[in-house]
């Protein structure tokens, strides 16, 4: 009887952790976005930018918070309670930058920071291109343009 | 106000997708998160990702996914009008401040702080 207890439980305890996890991110993600879009409708609205504009300030907005939080260590422990709602919009990628920047700090200015700084970063900014340029080169030939 | 609906939805969705990739394969976020910017490249080459953010707002504008789009976006731009080119001379001209603010900010912070762990 106990056997099958805690076989049962072996089993449906990842499970129930899988489905937590995915709803923690789907309504933190969907409330990040909510609070980016007032943002966004903020910035149009006391500074009269255009949208394409307010865009990028927002996300400006968000790699600076992210940087912030990360150099004070609270990133971490939000990352731990949000799962990936914190880790795949732009906060991950600040984040990224900046704990690698501390963290290699001690190794000096140039072969710590600057030889570590992109060490998680580089990987998107890699493949970003590399993708751009292969369907970019597919578009001008299907398109042209 | 339907903006703010479909900000939560899709913001939320890609979340929850990547969440699931992480917790149900032995992929660590520095793979998903490149998969992203490839999927938000290829959504957008022929100008499904514009249709998102439009409908999407800000919701479609901070998930990784927006960095792909953003890249392919400044790239055809500028190849509209020069060509080949312009692949490489426009790529990083809509991207330019994200990197840029991240990477001095990055830089500052780890003058002023130590790690902690």
């Amino acid at each position: 009887m106990k056997d099958k207890y805690v076989e049962l439980v072996e089993k449906h305890t990842p499970k129930e952790d899988i489905v937590k996890n995915a709803t923690v991110s789907f309504l933190a993600g969907g409330v990040l976005g909510i609070l980016s879009e007032l943002l966004l409708r903020g910035y149009m609205m006391w500074f009269s930018l255009p949208r394409k504009e307010a865009g990028v300030v927002v996300i400006l907005t968000l790699i600076v918070i992210a940087s912030i939080l990360t150099a004070f260590g609270v990133f971490d422990q939000c990352v731990s309670k949000l799962k990936s709602a914190l880790i795949i919009p732009i906060t991950g990628f600040a984040h990224s930058m900046t704990s690698a920047a501390l963290e290699y700090r001690k190794e000096g200015m140039v072969l710590g920071i600057g030889a570590n700084i992109f060490k998680l970063a580089g990987t998107v900014i890699l493949y970003g291109i590399v993708s751009v340029y292969v369907f970019g080169i597919i578009r001008l030939i299907v398109m042209g343009g | 106000m339907e903006t703010y609906v479909y900000a939560f939805l899709f913001c939320g969705f890609v979340c929850m997708i990547s969440q699931l990739i992480l917790d149900n394969t032995k992929l660590t976020p520095g793979h998903v998160t490149s998969l992203f910017v490839v999927v938000g490249a290829m959504l957008d080459v022929f100008g499904i990702y514009d249709k998102i953010v439009l409908y999407c707002g800000a919701g479609a504008i901070i998930p990784i996914t927006s960095f792909g789009h953003l890249l392919i976006h400044g790239a055809m731009d500028v190849a509209s009008e020069n060509g080949f080119m312009g692949l490489a001379l426009g790529i990083f001209d809509l991207t330019s401040a994200g990197i840029s603010v991240a990477v001095v900010s990055a830089f500052f912070l780890a003058l002023l702080f130590k790690p902690r762990h």
